[in-house]
């Protein structure tokens, strides 16, 4: 009874309004309202403001997850998942996965910190984030060429346990800044250097 | 008048017609099956509407004109302000949407004849369409403050609120301007392009005067009882530049306890309200908007002197195939803003080539994001989801909303940065 009533209401919205009443935005037109902030297709000039182009539809879907719940914390993005259903962030997932990875190639970086951090992400990251975490089918995040303030503020957020990591992450992040407490500084500069 | 101008060009339009064949500025055939499209206006919302289209679908003909050769962005130019950018860095070009297959026009549009489809310019061209985008940002209601003019305006007190020459000239007058001297700023009423435009302006002012004239004053003489993320600028002021104490400074009075300008004598420097009068050193005039000229002359304004839209197409309820964006259209829940004119553009841009193309209208999805500085290391934010339902435009319940109040060191100043990068991928995403 309660189904059927619903059902003729949205028979009557149909009929008033059209397709409107089922607004079900494409992936493209969702994807287009992130260019302003992350650029251009997800393709970021900025050194703050991650790429997005490319990601893993999983991982893209997890993590607006996590903004929208709040377990990853955020400035910004957590007020603006909150605005997208399941739905919409399947669709922005499928959009922004068949986009080409951008790597942001007009940072600054040290040479010589880059070649030890390029050491260590062999060493202690590799193995999930393969080819500095630019091939999507390991469902991490990008990290080579992507913005460098970013890269920063995440290497931070895990390591003060204001952002969640997976246990092998933490154990093998624990192990190489007990051999290198500069860790972090090298790897910003290899994943800066877009190599 | 304008319904003057409008017959004037009716009358001219109809002896052209006959010579327009021949004419050999005359870019497209009349007629035909190719789809054109003409941009007018090349700022935030303009530029945007044109790369997409040709993104979307190459086999669309798009023309845009734009009165001047650069552009510089209003969001920004409070740190040019300031000294914290250059007037350089806020400068942008049309070489990009070049590259993107856009036939840019560098010419003044002084008419748009809806029922023959057809834009006018100055230097006496004409341009025929299938769809017109008409994104001319806003234009100032003179008449508000006795005294105010665009003479005035251009010699003496700068509105700034257009980006480059005014905002050279409000800089260096700030710049120059006597130990201890008070800068005036005077805020429209609502509404108004770039609600939190003026409090950031004081902000990014009293951090130059802080360092350079430390017994400056800003007094803020508002038309309004409240702005924009009030709550964040007056704490920030407080944290930043003593506001609340005898010692701020920044003062601000609202539009009920006298901030409601009235009128100005320019030679005495004097700003008079409804009950006391305020002398500045410098002085900041925010007039009161509408929508830019050409709206107006195209008869696509209302009574409230903006553009009524349909917030799927933005296609004005006026005139058919002519869409309006960005600050001149009545947008609203969408604020007068760049990302709103970005978010805008793309929607309008989606809608146009379906209509041409003869399919659905897709349904639309908005966004907008705003950063300001209160100063180095303390950015705020503001945003919001919108989508079109039931005919309308609609905030998504839930979402948005404001950086939170409380002071949060290591994010405030994430806030910046991500604010710069914004400015980054935003100008990148117009002009690149």
């Amino acid at each position: 009874m309660r189904d059927t009533i619903i059902k003729s209401t949205l028979l009557a919205a149909t009929l008033a309004f059209g397709s409107s009443a089922f607004a079900a935005p494409s992936g493209q037109m969702l994807g287009y309202t992130c260019a302003g902030c992350h650029g251009t297709n997800g393709a970021s000039t900025g050194n703050a403001i991650p790429s997005i182009a490319g990601l893993s539809e999983t991982y893209m879907i997890d993590t607006m997850n996590a903004y929208k719940s709040g377990d990853k914390s955020s400035t910004i993005m957590g007020r603006i998942a909150k605005g997208y259903s399941e739905e919409n962030i399947e669709e922005i997932a499928t959009f922004f996965a068949e986009q080409e990875v951008h790597k942001n190639t007009n940072q600054s970086f040290d040479s010589a910190k880059a070649n030890s951090g390029q050491a260590l992400h062999e060493k202690y990251c590799d193995k999930c984030h393969t080819e500095g975490g630019t091939v999507a089918d390991d469902d991490a995040g990008q990290l080579s060429g992507n913005a460098k303030l970013y890269t920063q503020y995440s290497l931070a957020d895990f390591h003060d346990g204001s952002r969640d990591m997976e246990k092998k992450m933490a154990k093998k992040m624990k192990r190489m800044l007990k051999k290198d407490s500069d860790a972090f500084d090298k790897l910003i500069n290899y994943y800066t250097s877009g190599q | 008048m304008s319904k003057q101008n409008r017959r004037s060009f009716l009358k001219a339009v109809g002896i052209g017609a006959a010579a327009a064949t021949t004419a050999t500025y005359a870019p497209f055939a009349i007629g035909g099956s190719s789809k054109k499209v003409v941009v007018v206006g090349g700022g935030m919302g303009g530029a945007v509407a044109a790369k997409y289209i040709r993104m979307m679908d190459k086999t669309v003909e798009v023309t845009l004109i734009e009165a001047n050769k650069n552009y510089f962005t209003c969001f920004g130019s409070n740190e040019v302000l300031s000294g914290e950018r250059t007037m350089d860095s806020i400068k942008f070009g049309y070489d990009g949407l070049k590259g993107h297959g856009v036939n840019v026009v560098i010419d003044k549009v002084i008419d748009i004849d809806a029922r023959g489809r057809r834009v006018k310019t100055a230097s006496g061209r004409s341009f025929n369409y299938d769809r017109c985008i008409v994104s001319p940002g806003v234009s100032f209601r003179y008449d508000k403050i006795d005294g105010y003019d665009e003479t005035v305006a251009n010699t003496k007190i700068a509105h700034a609120w257009k980006a480059g020459p005014q905002t050279a000239m409000l800089r260096d007058q700030v710049k120059s301007m006597k130990q201890g001297g008070t800068v005036i700023i005077a805020p429209p009423a609502n509404p108004f392009r770039c609600p939190p435009g003026p409090y950031e302006r004081a902000s990014q002012i009293a951090h130059f005067l802080k360092e350079h004239n430390p017994t400056g004053k800003i007094l803020i003489l508002d038309d309004k009882e409240k702005f924009s993320k009030f709550g964040l600028f007056t704490a920030g002021w407080k944290k930043h530049y003593g506001y609340g104490t005898d010692n701020s400074m920044i003062e601000w009075v609202k539009g009920s306890a006298g901030g409601k300008i009235e009128s100005v004598d320019v030679a005495g420097m004097t700003l008079s309200g409804e009950v006391d009068d305020y002398q500045g050193d410098v002085i900041n005039i925010i007039p009161a908007q509408k929508a830019g000229h050409i709206a107006h002359v195209a008869g696509l304004t209302n009574a409230s002197g903006w553009c009524p839209i349909k917030g799927d197409t933005f296609e004005s309820t006026i005139h058919k195939n002519i869409h309006v964006i960005g600050d001149a259209a009545i947008q609203s829940p969408l604020p007068k803003s760049g990302y709103a004119a970005n978010s805008e553009g793309k929607v309008c841009a989606a809608a146009i080539v379906a209509m041409l193309n003869g399919d659905k209208i897709p349904d639309p999805s908005y966004v907008n994001t705003c950063y300001s500085v209160i100063a180095p290391g303390d950015g705020i934010s503001v945003a919001m989801v919108y989508n079109f339902k039931d005919g309308k435009i609609n905030k998504v319940k839930g979402s948005g909303g404001l950086t939170p109040s409380k002071f949060d060191a290591k994010m405030r100043a994430r806030e910046q940065q991500n604010g710069y990068s914004w400015f980054d991928n935003i100008t990148n995403d117009t002009f690149g």
